[in-house]
């Protein structure tokens, strides 16, 4: 948003705040706020690029905004723009937004790294792809390219015809570079970017001191697939909705695609029928249920290499679910389902089948899963992995900007679909599952239990569906066939993804797509908090956590 | 009487009953050996063949294939071995995490730039004869992602793929028409020509001196293997 002429700004500070907080954020701030901007979900202050680390720690500290959701950075035809997503995890509806604009020839901003440990991935990718620099980060590399990769991919004159060169060399201790030495007492140890414990492409950079581990780095971008450059050449109104579905692939593409759905129906005020809503949150949380299952199944493959039992049970659960998601959206995995406005069709014909097979797995899921409590999290071996491994404690996660079961397991009350309610969810009858052991048995009980209360919802939604009116059935609202939102329109949207909070930044440039597309990838701020969480501790358990973050590399990669 | 009590009385004999196999088996092969196929072979134990169909029919009934998932299609991949679909019926099903001890790799995803040189590798370090097959649209042109300033377009670029199953993921179903079309091929002997790649890897020292070598040479050693990706040329 442009900040225009110094009477436009005198007029934007003028204006009435939405409440008294807005009076005593601008008391907090003072001088520091240069400017005021308005975001769709947030009023925005335009803050000094060394004013950086001073104004966040105060909003964290004084003003409760405890909660640094995301960073956008963004290249203008005349300056750079970071922004800094805050939100408060007692209220994630209260929102704000930091703007700190540099020039395009010195585009150096302070480092929000010292007061938000979540703020060093974030700003080493707005360094790897646009190219801003951020002064006093402790280790600005690139973190989704190549090292030696020419130019800042999403700034504004990179070419994308050039060659590049990508380098296959072996990877340096960081402690201590030859290994091999007679005196030297730690090992260096690669994990990935091919191996089975790592749900993908990830590579953990690993030194191990004996048995225990000395230092983590995990090395990622091996599935860096540029969602955001294709999100910013598709057009609004069909073209973005199928790039969702393969961000968290695992099964919880209705998730993400509600995530765009959100984002874009707030920016473009679309309305959506109820109906459509029922079917939407129903079709979620089935997501949610398939992609919870997997992560049980792939931790206790992690765990204790359970091919076998374990594994194949989650596998025939999710094979039900996918089959119902197919009946309803035509596809096992990437559904392209939701409409901006809506859904793509009402449920399948005959309605009574659909609503049969999907009572008949919400009657066996108490079944199933007592089961899976009884193989799993009942099992001694298990427990002793599990149980006090991995320990996240909830400043430490909030640091990091944890979200989803990663922060639930850690005590601290955080959910989207409660706490900033959209869709469904606030008319119907469930809990938000926390558990306070902080280790990886609590990441794993919260998922287990989540997947309860998403059979509750679901049960709920197929009444309601059940019984809705034959005539007032509309799954689509009436939306144009071109979506051009105002110039210079920013908003920042979150959903509760089955990994976390999944946000996402559109800025519109008048035309019909967007001008700029960011993704805050939950898996993306969990991941960082690997290190914390193993260092220390046994090697086995470093593959614990990992296991117990369920991270999915295409949404940590994007 | 209980089993944990001593046995007191032996009715039978204890002779040792050396005399009873043929007695038991009887004409023939035993029973539980046999199958349509020695019923086909009818009296004579023997058959003729050459060696290298031998080993081709061998080698396409047992395929071990390389556990590696890279993206979406790897959990399309995984529903293919697990229950329901079950690779292993057709002698396919036993994922080895090593490339050492592999036969068949699915390339599951997106390859990226970053990954090229790795999977490169993964490929070089399994054994003749190595097969592959191409899972998805991302392994034949980029697929939805053809555009990206940072994705490959297509596994071939980089290592050559005898199968190739289309979609964006391929269902189960079609994951296991590939490969039974692969072991079809490996039973005729055929698989694809390994040729030169547009994307190899190479040592830093060997390439020509243009703009962008000058420019990284102090970065990188002149024995460091590295990719070369020229993106004006992709298809």
């Amino acid at each position: 948003m442009s900040t225009g002429t110094e009477s436009e700004v005198e007029s934007e500070l003028t204006q009435p705040a939405s409440g008294a907080d807005e009076a005593e954020l601008e008391a907090l701030l003072g001088d520091r706020a240069i400017a005021r901007e308005e975001h769709l979900n947030a009023p925005g202050f335009v803050i000094n690029p060394n004013d950086v680390q001073a104004v966040l720690s105060d909003l964290r500290d004084e003003a409760g905004y405890d909660h640094l959701s995301c960073v956008t950075a963004q290249q203008y035809e005349d300056r750079y723009e970071s922004i800094y997503h805050l939100k408060k995890f007692a209220d994630p509806t209260d929102e704000l937004s930091i703007v700190v604009p540099t020039t395009t020839e010195n585009p150096v901003s302070q480092s929000a790294e010292p007061v938000f440990r979540t703020a060093d991935w974030h700003e080493r990718e707005a360094y790897d792809l646009i190219g801003v620099e951020y002064e006093g980060h402790p280790d600005l590399r690139r973190i989704l390219l190549p090292e030696t990769w020419q130019g800042h991919p999403l700034s504004g004159d990179y070419d994308q015809e050039k060659p590049q060169l990508v380098t296959l060399t072996e990877h340096q201790n960081p402690i201590q570079p030859d290994h091999r030495e007679a005196d030297s007492d730690t090992m260096f140890l690669n994990i990935g970017p091919h191996h089975p414990a790592t749900h993908g492409v990830l590579h953990v950079e690993t030194v191990l001191d004996g048995e225990t581990v000395a230092d983590v780095e995990p090395d990622i971008g091996y599935l860096h697939r540029c969602e955001e450059q294709m999100c910013q050449s598709g057009t609004y109104r069909h073209q973005i909705m199928p790039y969702p579905d393969r961000w968290d692939y695992v099964s919880a593409g209705l998730l993400n695609e509600w995530a765009y759905a959100r984002a874009i129906e707030d920016l473009a005020d679309v309305e959506v029928p109820e109906y459509a809503q029922v079917i939407r949150t129903m079709g979620a949380e089935l997501c949610r249920i398939a992609s919870h299952m997997l992560a049980l199944g792939t931790f206790a493959l992690d765990v204790y290499g359970e091919f076998t039992a374990t594994f194949m049970y989650t596998f025939r659960d999710r094979e039900v679910i996918q089959d119902l998601l197919e009946d309803l959206t035509g596809q096992r995995m990437m559904f392209n389902y939701f409409r901006v406005g809506g859904v793509a069709w009402d449920l399948p014909e005959p309605r009574e089948e659909f609503f049969a097979q999907a009572r008949d797995f919400l009657d066996e899921l108490p079944a199933k899963v007592a089961e899976y409590h009884d193989l799993i999290t009942g099992n001694e071996i298990f427990q002793t992995r599990c149980i006090d491994t991995g320990v996240l404690e909830p400043d430490v996660a909030k640091s990091y900007g944890c979200t989803g079961p990663v922060v639930r397991g850690s005590g601290v009350d955080y959910d989207l679909r409660r706490d900033d309610p959209y869709g469904y969810y606030d008319q119907l009858d469930w809990d938000v599952i926390t558990r306070d052991g902080c280790d990886n048995y609590a990441r794993v009980l919260c998922r287990m239990e989540e997947v309860e209360e998403s059979a509750k919802i679901i049960e709920q939604c197929l009444d309601l569906l059940e019984e809705w009116p034959e005539d007032e059935r509309d799954v689509q609202a009436n939306v144009p066939r071109t979506l051009k939102p105002d110039a210079d329109t920013e908003i920042y949207r979150a959903v509760e993804g089955a990994k976390g909070e999944l946000g996402i930044y559109i800025r519109s440039d008048g035309t019909d797509k967007p001008g700029r597309f960011k993704i805050r990838s939950p898996c993306f701020s969990n991941l960082q908090a690997l290190a914390e969480m193993s260092e220390g501790e046994y090697i086995p358990d470093l593959i614990a956590s990992l296991g117990s973050l369920d991270i999915v590399l295409g949404e940590v990669d994007r | 009487m209980s089993s944990d009590e001593p046995q007191q009385t032996i009715h039978d004999s204890t002779a040792p009953s050396t005399d009873t196999r043929e007695a038991r088996i009887g004409e023939g092969v035993d029973d539980r050996f046999n199958s349509r196929l020695r019923e086909a072979f009818g009296a004579s134990p023997f058959i003729l063949t050459k060696f290298d169909e031998f080993m081709n029919w061998v080698r396409g009934n047992s395929m071990f294939m390389l556990q590696f998932g890279i993206a979406c299609c790897s959990i399309e991949m995984m529903h293919t071995y697990a229950i329901k679909h079950d690779l292993d019926r057709f002698g396919a099903g036993v994922p080895r995490a090593s490339p050492r001890q592999a036969d068949v790799m699915i390339v599951p995803g997106t390859i990226v730039s970053k990954f090229g040189p790795r999977m490169k590798r993964v490929y070089d370090q399994m054994p003749e004869p190595k097969f592959v097959v191409g899972m998805g649209s991302c392994t034949i042109s980029g697929g939805p992602f053809q555009e990206g300033y940072n994705v490959v377009k297509g596994a071939e670029e980089i290592i050559p793929i005898d199968i190739h199953v289309p979609g964006c993921p391929p269902r189960p179903e079609a994951l296991i028409y590939g490969v039974l079309k692969l072991q079809e091929r490996i039973k005729n002997g055929e698989s694809s020509a390994v040729v030169v790649k547009p994307y190899e890897l190479e040592e830093f020292g060997d390439l020509p001196k243009d703009e962008l070598v000058q420019k990284l040479a102090d970065q990188i050693d002149e024995d460091d293997l590295v990719m070369r990706y020229n993106w004006a040329d992709s298809p």
